[in-house]
């Protein structure tokens, strides 16, 4: 494994975070070295009975002084401040392209999934040059994902989605930790993140691909657990057709109008009073404690796969 | 000598000494005098801040390997739990207020106590029966959640005496505010005649503002312990997202109550500091009214910022932003404060006594501590080193760094004025730099190892950081040293130091007027303010007053 490093090449962003520290520790030892050297100098200088002249300083111009140097601060600040924000800003949200690893983690335990259904544990393998997007939910309580070789981390919550993107430019094996206090072996909730040429990627997915992708088993699940029978093209109940749903945007009952993203579809699996479509009776019963979260992930995948194809379709080109 | 006291009998009895004034123990225990008040509270944080250091102690040996050496990760967890809680609740948020703020806030204005004796009595009593109940729980049954509380995992997850903990942190609470009442009453009712607000020391200021938020801040905190309480008792569905509820919900309070707890830890400091600096510069403060403003408008820009916690917690990127900008505005006021004392030294007849060293130490340590603040306060920095050992090195060059030398210069600086005795100048300094260096020698270490990715509350680690860890524990073994050394020194100084005179650093300041240690009234007859703070005159000098 690649070792953790006080500077990275590993993407973009990574250079982009340490050019900003470099920034900020240049100005640090430029504030510190001031200070150090107007200590030491007045320490000297006017040390008890030192020949030094001690003249007071005129009324005017210690004011002169004092809002110069409120002004030069506020306005060093507000530049690193705007320099800082520029960075946030630039990297805010995935590419609508980005290829999807689902992440479910637990105490204290990582669980991947790969867009064609590949299991991993506490590692993830990902493709370098392609923006890939980790979305990620907890089973139990808050833990973090933290890749330091790409200077990244977000927090990973029970009950909702939370994101994260890269888009890595150098192969290599690299730390993967959990950073948020999360229990008893939170320390040993580690592993690690392997990027790979996209050639190197396409080949791993294809040795270990499971016979049936993320979305074949959503699929299997839709059927076996009752979906179909109300969702179905041929159902008795009066419910939304789930074709083209992810991604559009839903009216719902209360006025409200909602984009389709995982979360909402998330919820509606799991609280379906939360949101109810308009024109639809609140009919669909909840399968909290029914469908684990792996199941949950496979059958937002088959949804997506209704109405995404084509992107599904161009990722399998790139593959 | 003999013939002048018999003369003056009535004057000596009304001057005897505040500590003698009855050497039982329920002498102690009952009294309402603000300066015995800071003396028990002095003895309990004192014995807090040794049982949280040797946790803490503990966990840096256990670090010495990448596997640990003889501790479980469960006991790992519950250690760094108690030291946290412990030297959070228990030792820096009531460290200077309650000690020096009780003695010495009546005397720096001129009153004969506090406005509520009776209260003040009170909540040391609360303090103290709620951190003990705390720490028992701790130590007997073990909480491993971290001094920050988070949800779930407090509340559905960790084992241990969660409700326990809480309960007793939640009374200690009820302590800050009726101290924080109880200052600022004494701060509006009872300043002696003439002593106007713009005459008021520094830290009195400072004591004030810590009170501010001290009462506007802690009921936050104590409402999000009971909402934990509630969830973790009676399973209503506050945090747990499987019924509905909020994780995220706790941070927020926490923060909103932690963050300005911060500065209830550092406004004093600051305080102690800016009469340091100007007693032993013979200069008076420079810029006294930016000094002023800058203190309140960090208590009040506090409340505004406790967001930059929350930068990877699923919170919106762009609020984000705008507590990333409110950092950087609360810093400002900070900055200046830092330029504010190093210009005090300007044309000054600068001693470097004991407690001018330590409020040295202070002020480089807070400028490290200020500036890494920057880095976090820059949000795609935080991202990535947040929950790490950066942020661990930030906040203890702030809490430790700045606040506890702070603590250190005060206790050496009054030190006379409250036991009447003077201490070995030679031994103290001494400890003031061993202190520096053992800090140094801890803390920057975590700065390098936390940038290239060491988590914090890790108890078994990647071998890389193992040399980063052992620096850090040699450090720890200075900085015990300093923080052992004046108990010898100074329990050595309150047996056979030389007496004080009233004020042995010919310091400004009414409470060096009386005499030393003070009466129980404070003073002889209730002073009268003609002028403003810090009036160090050319010949005024610091003796060369030494044991
Ligand atoms: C008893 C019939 C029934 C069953 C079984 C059922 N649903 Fe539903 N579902 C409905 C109805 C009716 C609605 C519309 C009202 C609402 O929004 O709750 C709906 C709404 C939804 C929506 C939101 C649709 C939109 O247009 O926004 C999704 C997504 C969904 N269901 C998925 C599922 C999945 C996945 C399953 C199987 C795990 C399932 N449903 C099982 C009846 C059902
Ligand atoms: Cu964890
Ligand atoms: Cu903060």
């Amino acid at each position: 494994m690649n070792p953790f490093r006080f500077v990275s090449d590993v993407s973009h962003e990574a250079i982009v975070v340490d050019r900003l520290f470099f920034l900020l520790v240049g100005i640090s030892v430029l504030i510190a070295g001031l200070v150090t050297a107007l200590v030491v100098i007045f320490g000297v200088r006017y040390r008890k009975d030192s020949p030094a002249p001690r003249r007071a300083l005129p009324q005017m111009l210690k004011n002169e002084v004092e809002i110069g140097w409120i002004s030069a601060t506020a306005f060093l600040f507000f530049f690193i401040f705007w320099w800082a924000a520029a960075g946030e800003l630039s990297a805010l949200t995935a590419p609508k392209n980005a290829l999807d690893i689902h992440i479910v983690a637990k105490q204290w335990m990582w669980h991947a999934q790969q867009p064609n259904g590949i299991r991993e544990i506490n590692e993830i393998h990902a493709p370098i040059n392609t923006p890939v997007r980790l979305v990620m939910t907890s089973q139990d309580v808050i833990h973090s994902m933290f890749l330091p070789a790409l200077r990244i981390k977000q927090d990973v919550l029970p009950g909702r989605y939370t994101y994260l993107w890269f888009n890595a430019q150098k192969a290599g094996t690299y730390h993967l930790l959990c950073a948020e206090f999360c229990g008893t072996e939170h320390s040993r909730m580690t592993g690690r993140i392997v990027l790979m040429t996209q050639p190197e990627y396409s080949r791993w997915t294809e040795t270990e691909a499971p016979t049936h992708g993320l979305a074949a088993q959503g699929e299997t699940l839709f059927r076996s657990l009752g979906c179909s029978g109300c969702h179905g093209p041929n159902a008795s109940v009066h419910a939304p057709d789930l074709d083209h749903l992810y991604g559009h945007r839903v009216q719902l009952s209360d006025g409200r109008v909602v984009t389709a993203d995982e979360a909402y579809l998330r919820d509606s699996i799991l609280q379906p009073r939360r949101d109810i479509v308009a024109g639809y009776k609140p009919l669909m019963p909840s399968f909290r404690g029914i469908v684990s979260e792996d199941d949950i992930v496979r059958l937002i995948a088959y949804l997506k796969s209704l109405s995404t194809k084509n992107v599904l379709n161009q990722q399998g080109e790139r593959q | 000598m003999t013939d002048i006291t018999v003369d003056r009998l009535p004057e000596t009895k009304i001057g005897e000494s505040y500590l003698d004034e009855g050497h039982s123990l329920a002498s102690w225990l009952t009294t309402t005098d603000h300066k015995r008040i800071g003396i028990l509270y002095a003895l309990s944080i004192t014995a807090f801040f040794f049982i949280g250091g040797a946790a803490i102690g503990l966990v840096r040996l256990e670090l010495l390997e990448p596997h640990g050496l003889f501790l479980t990760d469960e006991e790992y967890n519950r250690l760094f739990t108690l030291h946290g809680i412990i030297m959070v609740w228990f030792f820096l948020v009531p460290s200077i207020p309650t000690t020096f703020g009780n003695f010495l806030l009546p005397m720096m204005i001129g009153a004969k106590d506090v406005a509520f004796p009776r209260l003040n009595l009170m909540s040391w009593y609360l303090f103290v029966i709620g951190a003990t109940f705390t720490i028992i729980t701790i130590i007997a049954g073990g909480v491993d959640t971290g001094w920050t509380f988070y949800t779930p995992l407090s509340t559905l997850y960790a084992n241990g005496n969660v409700i326990a903990a809480a309960a007793g942190v939640f009374v200690v609470g009820f302590s800050s505010i009726a101290t924080g009442i109880n200052f600022i009453a004494t701060t509006h009712m009872l300043r002696a005649p003439g002593m106007t607000w713009t005459r008021l020391p520094l830290f009195v200021w400072a004591i004030y503002a810590t009170s501010v938020v001290m009462i506007l801040a802690t009921p936050v905190l104590a409402m999000s312990l009971l909402l934990v309480s509630v969830e973790r008792w009676f399973g209503v569905p506050i945090f747990n997202p499987n019924n509905g509820g909020d994780p995220l919900l706790f941070q927020h309070l926490f923060w909103f109550y932690s963050h300005p707890a911060v500065y209830i830890m550092i406004l004093p400091a600051m305080g102690v500091i800016s009469e340091v600096f100007a007693c032993f510069a013979r200069r008076k403060v420079f810029g006294y009214t930016a000094m002023v403003y800058s203190l309140m408008s960090i208590a009040v820009i506090g409340f505004m910022v406790w967001g930059h916690h929350m930068f990877v917690a699923g919170q919106s990127p762009y609020a984000n932003l705008v507590f990333s900008f409110l950092s950087f505005v609360v810093a400002v006021p900070s900055a200046i404060k830092v330029f504010n004392w190093v210009a005090t030294l300007y044309g000054g007849q600068i001693v470097f006594k004991a407690p001018m060293l330590y409020a040295m130490g202070f002020l480089g340590l807070f400028t490290v501590g200020g500036l890494t603040g920057l880095f976090l306060a820059s949000v795609p920095i935080d991202i990535h080193v947040t929950d790490t050992y950066f942020v661990v090195a930030h906040f203890h060059f702030i809490m430790v760094g700045g606040s506890v030398s702070a603590f250190f210069a005060a206790l050496h600086f009054w030190w006379p004025k409250i036991t009447g005795r003077l201490y070995p100048d030679y031994w103290a300094r001494f400890g003031a730099i061993t202190m520096f260096l053992g800090f140094n020698a801890t803390f920057l270490p975590q700065f390098v190892m936390g940038y290239e990715g060491m988590p914090r509350r890790y108890h078994v680690y990647p071998e890389q950081f193992q040399v980063y860890h052992v620096i850090s524990t040699a450090g720890t073994v200075l900085l015990a040293v300093a923080y052992i050394l004046p108990l010898l020194y100074l329990g050595w100084s309150l047996l056979y130091g030389n007496r004080a005179d009233r004020n042995p650093w010919h310091a400004a300041g009414l409470e060096w007027e009386t005499l030393s240690p003070p009466p129980k009234e404070n003073f002889e007859r209730t002073p009268t303010v003609t002028s403003g703070p810090y009036s160090y005159g050319e010949d005024a000098e610091p003796q060369a007053h030494t044991a």
